[in-house]
C-alpha cells in the first residue's frame, strides 16, 4: 500500500521510460485520420492540369470539353484567380510563386489549371479534357548555365528588379547572395597554409517522399464566413496566418487542422498551389473541396531538397590542424524561391559547415539561382541546409586526411572542439551549447574494433584476387536544430518560438495543447512523459493535442528537429508554472510555508516528515475547490518558449562496406551509429527515430536522385524508379549513445530525429570513397549506385573483367 | 491516378473469351494479372474501350504433365509457379525466376502468360522461354496454333500474338536428369526490372559442355538468345577462359537502352557478368 | 460506363454494391465502404500501403478492379481485431514500436497476417523477403521485423491459427 519511491517513479512513466506509444491504438486498427480519410457532406474533388513542358508560353486554355463532362462544376485558371489577386502567392522565402501558371510555365508538372468535379474519377477525366496550347521555350536545367550572360530570362515577372528579398541580384536568374564569416581571414589562412585541399561536390536534388502525399479538404461556410481546412501541414498555424493574409478572412475565422500525417520529412512545410486552389474553389462553389495529389505529382512538383553545387577549400598545418575553411555554393532553387527557411537565412543554417571542429577562420557564400525545375529546397529530415553543410565539411576533412596520409579518426580527434571549450563560438557565428566529441569517438572506435577493421582492409588491398573492395566510413557530425531564437529566426515575421498550454483537471488528469504537429514522432507519448516527470502525474492520464489552430496555442510547427528543443522546453516551462502554483496550494493544505516543502516524484512533503504530504493529484482537487484565499481557482498554464539558442546534437557514425569488383554493388556490412541528443525522453522512440533516419540517409546516399534531361523533363518520378529501399535492401543498424545535456534547455534535451539522416549520408560516401582511397580517389558523387561505382572501378582499373 | 472508363467482361471459358474478343475487336484488351496494363491505363497511356478479364477462366490456370511435356496455363500466377511441386521437380528454373519478379503481392496476381504476351523486354519469362525452348499455344477464332518461343518475340511490345488470339498455354520439355540451370538477375532493388539478366540451361558430358542455351533479359528490344556464346562453349570444358569468352560473345549481341539503371556500357558489361554467374551456378547443379 | 452489381464479403460481412468497372478496389473500400484503413501511397503497386487479403492472398488494392473481386472474401486492417481483442500482429506492432506515422501500418500488418500463415516461423531473411512488397519511410524496418517475429511467437504459443 505504501508504494516505494521506485514504484512511484515507475508508475509515472515519465522521462527516460521506454513508454509504449499512445497513438498506436488507432493506427493499428486502421482508425487513423489522415486527410484523404476525411469526408464531408457535399464534398467535391479537385484535380490539377499540369504542364508537360519545363518552359513554355501558354497561348490559350480551352475549358469547353472539360466543362461538358457531366459532374464537372468548374475549371479554374490564372485568369480566374486574377480578380481575387490569388494567381500569385508570396513564398516563405520572400519570393512569389504562381498559384496557377500566369501566361508562362516555369517547370514540368507546374500547375496550369484546376478542375472541380463531383468525384475524383470525373475530375481525373476532366483534367485530360482541358486543352492547353503551349509555345515551348528553351529550358535551363543547369544553374551554372542559368548564370551565363546569354541565358534565357526565366522569371519575366521580376524584370528590372535588381533587389530581391535578400539583397542584390546580379543576373535575371540570380536570386540572392548570402555570406557568413570573414572572407579576408579565410583567404589569409589559405594563403599561408602549409597544406591546402580543394574539392568540388554536388549534392543532388532529392525528394523527401513521405508515404502519404500532400492534400487538403477545404470547407468554406458562407453563412458564418468561416473557413476550415484539413491539410497535410507540418506548420498549421503559419498556414492559417498566410491564408488569412491572402484571403482577407480574419485569422479567427480561419481554422487549419493537421490531422494524422503520414510522414512529412520537410515535404509538408511549404504552402502549395493545390491548397490555395482548393480553398478558392470551396469559397467560390460554397462546398467542401478535396485535393489529394498522386505520387507522381508529389515527387515532381512539391518541395524537393538539396541541389547544392558546393566547392570547399581547407587550409591546414602539416600535422593536420585545420586553420581555415572557405566554401562556395551554387544553390539551385528551381523556378520560384519557395525554400522554407527562417526569413533571414536564405541558405538556412548552412554556416554550421565548420562542423565539429575548432576552425579559427572560415567564410561561406551561397548564391541562389532560378532554373526550370520545381521549386523547393526543403529541409529533408534535417535542420535547414544542415545536411549539405555536414556533407561538405565531412568530405573535406576526409580529403585532407588523405592528402596528409593521416587516419580519418586521427585527423578528427586532432581538430575536435574540446569538451572544455563549450560553449564554443564558431568562426561562422554559432555558439555551440555542449559536446564531448572525443569520448564519443573513442566509444565507437572501441566498439567496432577500428584497428582490426583497418588491418582487414590492408590485407584485402594487398590481395589482387579479392572479389571485393572494403571501405570504412567515419563521420563526426554536429547538427544545429531547434530554430530558433526569435531575435534571429522568424517565418514571415513570426518569431520561431513554440508553445504549450496545460490544464490539470480536478481529478488529476491533464490535457496539453501544443503548437507543433507530429508526423510519426510520437508527440502524444513523449510530451506526456515530460509533464509526468515535471508534475508527478502519470503520463497515462495526460492527453496531448496538437494540429488544430482553433484549440492549440500558436506555434511554428514541426520541422528542423524543433519539437523537443523548442516545444519540449515550452512544456517544461508551462509545467513549472503549474508546479509553482501547486506548491503554494500544497503549503496551504499542509499549513506550512512553501520553504518547508520538498518535492519528491509525485508529491510535496513536509521536510523531515514523510507522512505529511500532498500529492499533485490532491493538489489538483484542491485547486478547484479550496485554493488559498486570494488565489485564482484552477490549475493551468500557458508558455510561449523563445529559445535562447539553438541546440547542437552530435554523433559519431561508422560504416563498413564491401564493393563487388564485378558489378559495383555496395553491400553495407556494418553501420554503427552513436548519437548524443542530450537528455533522452523515451529511449524506444529515440531508437526508432534513428533507425528511420539512417534508412532515409541510406536511400539518399545510395540511390535517390531527381534528374532532368536537357529539356527539363523529370526522370524517374514514380516509385518504380525513385529509390525507397525495401526491407531487403535496408541494412541492419547498430545504435549507441552518450548523453551530454544542453545547458540552456530546461530539461537538457537536444532533439534527435534528423541527426541520423544528416550524419549517415556522408558516412556512406566516406565508406565508398575509402574503398578506393588506396587508388588515389578522394571523392565520388552521390548517389552511389552500382552503375556509378562500377565506372569508378573501371577508371581505377580494378573492375573484374 | 484513375483509369479511363471501359466496359468489362469476365468470361468463364476460353471460347467465351474468344467470342468477346471477336465482338469487341480493336477496342478490347485482355486483362491478365493487370500489373502492367492497369498502371498504363492509370497513366492514360492505354485507353481500351473494353477489358476481357481472364481471371475466371479456370482452364487457363494450372500446371500439369501431359504427353511427356509440362503444360502451364497462361493464367497461372507467379506464386503458383513458385509453389508448384511438379515444377520444383521437373523445371526448377521457373520458380527460381518467378521469385526474382516483383514482390509477393504482385506475384500473387501476375501471370506467366501476361508476362510473355506483353512483349516487354524487361519481363523475365521471355528469356526463360527461349532457354527452355518452350512452345506457346495460341487460341484464335480459327482454332489453335503453336509457336515456338524463338519465333514469338518480334520487338518491344510486339509479339506473334494476333489481336484476335489469346495465349492459352505454354508447353515445355521437362529437364533431363542432371540438367543445370540458373537465372541471374542484377537489379537495383526489390521489384525492379533487370539492369541485366541471364538465363542458362546446361548439361555436361564429363567435363565438357553437352548442351547449353543462354538468353538475356532487358538487353535488347526483346529477350535474346546468345547463340554465339553457346557455340563458344559447345563441347568444351567450363574453364575460366572459356566462360569469359562466352560472356564476351554474349556482350557482343547486347543492344540495351540506357536508363536510370545504367548506361549501355554498364548494362553490356553486366550482361557478361550475369552470363558468367549463370553458367557457373548452372554447372554446380549439373550433378 | 454503366455500373455493374457486385457482391463480396468484406471482413466477414456480405454486401452487394453497384460499381463502375474502372473502380479500383482500394477506392471501393475507402470511398464506398468507408473502410479508410487501407491507404494509397504510390498508385503503381510499389509501396504496399493498399495491401489487402483477397481469398487468402495478399494483393495490392490499387491495381485490381473492384469488379474483379465479385464473389471474393476480402479482409482489410479493420477485420484483424476480433470481438474487441487485438490480433497478435496488431499487439506485436504496438509492443515492438513497429510503426511511427502509421500510414504503411495497415498494409504491413495485413501482409504480415498472411505471411505468418504461409510461413508460421519465418527467419529474419524470410520476413525481409516476404514483406518486401511493403515500403515504410519512418521505421527503417528493424522494429517491423521484430514485430513480425514477436507475433509469430505469440501465435505459435497460443496455437491460434486462423483458417487460411
Amino acid at each position: 500500500m505504501n508504494a516505494s519511491i521506485t514504484e512511484r517513479q515507475a508508475a509515472l512513466m515519465g522521462m527516460g521510460d521506454s513508454r509504449l506509444r499512445k497513438e498506436d491504438a488507432r493506427f493499428i486498427q486502421g482508425k487513423g485520420n489522415y486527410v484523404d480519410d476525411i469526408k464531408m457532406p457535399g464534398m467535391l474533388h479537385m484535380a490539377i492540369v499540369r504542364s508537360p513542358f519545363a518552359h513554355a508560353r501558354i497561348k490559350g486554355i480551352n475549358k469547353a470539353k472539360a466543362l461538358a463532362i457531366p459532374g464537372v462544376l468548374a475549371v479554374l485558371t490564372a485568369d480566374d484567380l486574377k480578380p481575387l489577386k490569388l494567381h500569385w502567392m508570396p513564398t516563405l522565402a520572400g519570393d512569389v510563386q504562381a498559384v496557377l501558371a500566369d501566361a508562362k510555365v516555369h517547370f514540368q508538372m507546374q500547375e496550369v489549371a484546376v478542375v472541380i468535379a463531383e468525384d475524383r474519377y470525373i475530375a481525373d477525366d476532366a483534367v485530360q479534357a482541358v486543352e492547353v496550347e503551349y509555345e515551348e521555350l528553351p529550358a535551363v536545367v543547369d544553374p551554372h548555365k542559368a548564370l551565363l550572360p546569354e541565358a534565357p530570362v526565366l522569371r519575366e515577372d521580376l524584370a528590372g528588379k535588381s533587389e530581391g528579398a535578400h539583397g542584390k541580384r546580379y543576373h535575371p536568374n540570380h536570386i540572392f547572395t548570402w555570406e557568413a564569416g570573414d572572407q579576408a581571414a579565410a583567404d589569409a589562412a589559405l594563403a599561408k597554409a602549409e597544406v591546402k585541399v580543394e574539392q568540388k561536390m554536388f549534392y543532388p536534388r532529392v525528394h523527401p517522399c513521405p508515404l502519404e502525399t500532400c492534400g487538403c479538404v477545404a470547407s468554406f461556410d458562407p453563412i458564418r464566413g468561416e473557413l476550415t481546412t484539413y491539410m497535410t501541414s507540418q506548420a498549421p498555424h503559419v498556414v492559417r496566418t498566410v491564408v488569412s493574409m491572402l484571403s482577407g478572412i480574419p485569422e479567427s475565422k480561419v481554422r487549419i487542422i493537421s490531422p494524422d500525417i503520414g510522414g512529412g520529412f520537410g515535404n509538408k512545410v511549404p504552402i502549395y498551389p493545390g491548397y490555395v486552389c482548393a480553398i478558392v474553389a470551396s469559397i467560390v462553389l460554397g462546398r467542401p473541396v478535396k485535393w489529394v495529389e498522386d505520387r507522381i505529382e508529389n515527387i515532381s512538383s512539391t518541395g524537393f531538397a538539396r541541389d547544392y553545387h558546393m566547392s570547399g577549400e581547407l587550409a591546414a598545418t602539416k600535422d593536420g590542424k585545420i586553420t581555415g575553411l572557405k566554401v562556395n555554393v551554387i544553390a539551385d532553387h528551381g523556378a520560384f524561391d519557395s525554400c522554407a527557411d527562417p526569413s533571414k537565412f536564405p541558405a538556412g543554417m548552412f554556416h554550421i559547415c565548420t562542423g565539429s571542429y575548432a576552425i579559427p577562420s572560415a567564410y561561406c557564400r551561397v548564391d541562389g539561382v532560378y532554373t526550370n525545375k520545381a521549386p523547393g529546397g526543403v529541409a529533408y529530415r534535417c535542420s535547414f541546409r544542415v545536411t549539405e553543410a555536414v556533407y561538405l565539411i565531412e568530405r573535406m576533412v576526409d580529403v585532407l586526411a588523405q592528402k596528409l596520409n593521416l587516419d580519418k579518426a586521427e585527423i578528427r580527434a586532432r581538430n575536435f572542439i574540446r569538451k572544455e571549450q563549450f560553449p564554443y563560438k564558431s568562426a561562422l557565428g554559432f555558439e555551440y551549447d555542449s559536446g564531448d566529441y572525443h569520448t564519443a569517438l573513442k566509444k565507437v572506435l572501441d566498439a567496432v574494433d577500428y584497428k582490426g577493421l583497418r588491418a582487414e582492409q590492408a590485407a584485402k588491398r594487398a590481395d589482387p584476387k579479392s572479389p571485393t573492395l572494403m571501405g570504412i566510413g567515419l563521420v563526426s557530425f554536429t547538427e544545429v536544430v531547434g530554430a530558433g531564437p526569435s531575435k534571429i529566426c522568424d517565418i514571415l515575421g513570426v518569431g520561431m518560438f513554440d508553445s504549450c498550454e496545460i490544464r490539470v483537471h480536478p481529478t488529476g488528469s491533464a490535457i496539453a495543447r501544443m503548437g507543433t504537429i507530429s508526423q510519426g514522432q510520437g508527440h502524444q507519448t513523449t510530451y506526456a512523459q515530460i509533464i509526468a516527470t515535471e508534475l508527478g502525474l502519470p503520463s497515462e492520464v495526460i492527453q496531448v493535442e496538437e494540429g488544430d489552430t482553433s484549440t492549440a496555442p500558436y506555434g511554428l510547427g514541426t520541422y528542423g528537429s524543433r519539437s523537443t528543443p523548442v516545444a519540449g522546453a515550452a512544456i517544461a516551462m508551462a509545467s513549472r508554472k503549474i508546479h509553482a502554483k501547486a506548491k503554494k496550494i500544497a503549503a496551504h493544505l499542509l499549513e506550512v510555508s512553501e520553504n518547508d516543502l520538498d518535492w519528491e516524484i509525485d508529491r510535496f512533503k513536509v521536510k523531515g516528515n514523510d507522512a505529511k504530504f500532498k500529492t499533485m493529484k490532491d493538489v489538483a482537487w484542491a485547486a478547484y475547490h479550496q485554493p488559498p484565499a486570494g488565489m485564482e481557482p484552477g490549475l493551468e498554464a500557458v508558455h510561449y518558449y523563445d529559445p535562447p539558442n539553438f541546440t547542437f546534437p552530435f554523433g559519431i557514425y561508422l560504416c563498413v562496406v564491401d564493393i563487388s569488383k564485378a558489378t559495383g554493388e555496395t553491400a553495407i556490412r556494418r553501420f554503427y551509429a552513436l548519437d548524443d541528443c542530450g537528455t533522452r525522453i523515451n529511449p524506444m522512440i529515440i531508437e526508432g527515430q534513428i533507425h528511420g533516419g539512417l534508412t532515409e540517409g541510406f536511400a539518399v546516399a545510395m540511390g535517390q536522385l531527381l534528374s532532368f534531361d536537357e529539356q527539363g523533363n523529370i526522370q524517374g518520378n514514380t516509385l518504380m524508379d525513385y529509390f525507397l529501399p525495401t526491407m531487403v535492401e535496408t541494412p541492419r543498424w547498430e545504435t549507441d549513445h552518450t548523453v551530454t545535456p544542453s545547458p540552456h534547455h530546461p530539461i537538457g534535451a537536444k532533439g534527435v530525429a534528423e541527426s541520423p539522416h544528416v550524419g549517415s549520408i556522408p558516412t556512406f560516401t566516406s565508406a565508398v570513397v575509402d574503398a578506393f582511397a588506396h587508388l588515389g580517389v578522394t571523392h565520388m558523387e552521390m548517389p552511389h549506385t552500382s552503375a556509378r561505382v562500377w565506372k569508378q572501378l573501371q577508371a581505377s582499373g580494378v573492375a573484374c573483367e | 491516378m484513375i483509369p479511363p472508363s471501359f466496359g468489362y467482361s469476365a468470361p468463364s471459358s476460353l471460347p467465351e473469351a474468344l467470342k468477346l474478343l471477336a465482338q469487341h475487336g480493336d477496342e478490347a484488351k485482355i486483362l491478365a494479372g493487370g500489373h502492367s496494363l492497369l498502371p498504363m491505363m492509370k497513366f492514360r497511356f492505354a485507353e481500351p474501350g473494353h477489358l476481357i478479364d481472364l481471371n475466371r477462366v479456370d482452364e487457363l490456370k494450372g500446371i500439369r504433365e501431359e504427353g511427356g511435356l509440362i503444360v502451364i496455363g497462361a493464367m497461372t500466377s507467379e506464386s503458383d509457379l513458385i509453389a508448384s511441386k511438379l515444377l520444383t521437380q521437373k523445371l526448377p528454373l521457373l520458380a527460381e525466376t518467378a521469385l526474382q519478379i516483383a514482390d509477393p503481392q504482385v506475384r500473387n496476381r501476375g501471370t506467366i502468360g501476361g508476362d510473355i504476351a506483353h512483349g516487354d523486354p524487361g519481363n523475365d519469362h521471355p528469356a526463360i522461354m527461349l532457354v527452355l525452348d518452350a512452345t506457346f499455344v495460341l487460341s484464335g477464332p480459327k482454332g489453335e496454333r503453336s509457336v515456338p518461343a524463338s519465333k514469338f518475340f518480334h520487338g518491344t511490345y510486339m509479339t506473334d500474338l494476333q489481336a484476335s488470339e489469346i495465349l492459352k498455354e505454354i508447353r515445355i520439355q521437362p529437364f533431363a536428369a542432371k540438367t543445370g540451370y540458373a537465372y541471374c538477375k542484377l537489379k537495383r532493388k526489390t521489384g525492379d526490372w533487370a539492369s541485366a539478366a541471364a538465363a542458362v540451361v546446361l548439361t555436361m558430358s564429363g567435363d565438357k559442355v553437352s548442351t547449353l542455351r543462354i538468353a538475356l533479359t532487358n538487353l535488347a528490344a526483346t529477350a535474346i538468345r546468345a547463340e554465339a556464346a553457346e557455340a563458344d562453349l559447345q563441347g568444351r570444358p567450363l574453364s575460366d577462359a572459356n566462360i569469359d569468352a562466352a560472356a564476351k560473345a554474349a556482350m557482343a549481341i547486347c543492344d540495351p537502352a540506357a536508363d536510370l539503371r545504367g548506361d549501355v556500357e554498364y548494362k553490356t558489361a553486366m550482361a557478361g557478368e550475369m552470363v558468367k554467374r549463370a553458367i557457373r551456378l548452372a554447372a554446380t547443379r549439373c550433378r | 460506363m454503366s455500373k455493374q452489381l457486385i457482391s463480396m464479403s468484406v471482413n466477414g460481412k456480405k454486401l452487394e454494391q453497384a460499381v463502375e468497372p474502372r473502380t479500383l478496389l482500394v477506392h471501393f473500400l475507402r470511398e464506398q465502404l468507408n473502410l479508410t484503413g487501407t491507404h494509397i501511397g504510390c498508385d503503381t503497386s510499389h509501396c504496399g500501403a493498399c495491401t489487402v487479403d483477397v481469398d487468402g492472398k495478399s494483393l495490392k488494392a490499387c491495381t485490381i478492379l473492384a469488379v474483379q473481386c465479385h464473389g471474393s472474401e476480402v479482409m482489410t486492417v479493420e477485420g484483424l481485431a476480433q470481438g474487441g481483442a487485438l490480433h497478435a500482429i496488431q499487439d506485436a506492432f504496438y509492443k515492438e514500436h513497429g510503426l511511427q506515422c502509421g500510414f504503411c501500418t495497415p498494409g504491413m500488418m495485413i501482409r504480415a497476417y498472411r505471411l505468418l500463415q504461409e510461413n508460421p516461423n519465418p527467419s529474419e531473411d524470410e520476413i525481409r523477403i516476404g514483406m518486401s512488397g511493403n515500403l515504410c519511410r519512418c521505421t527503417g524496418y528493424q522494429n517491423i521485423i521484430k514485430a513480425v517475429q514477436h507475433a509469430a511467437k505469440t501465435l505459435s504459443a497460443s496455437g491460434l491459427k486462423v483458417a487460411a
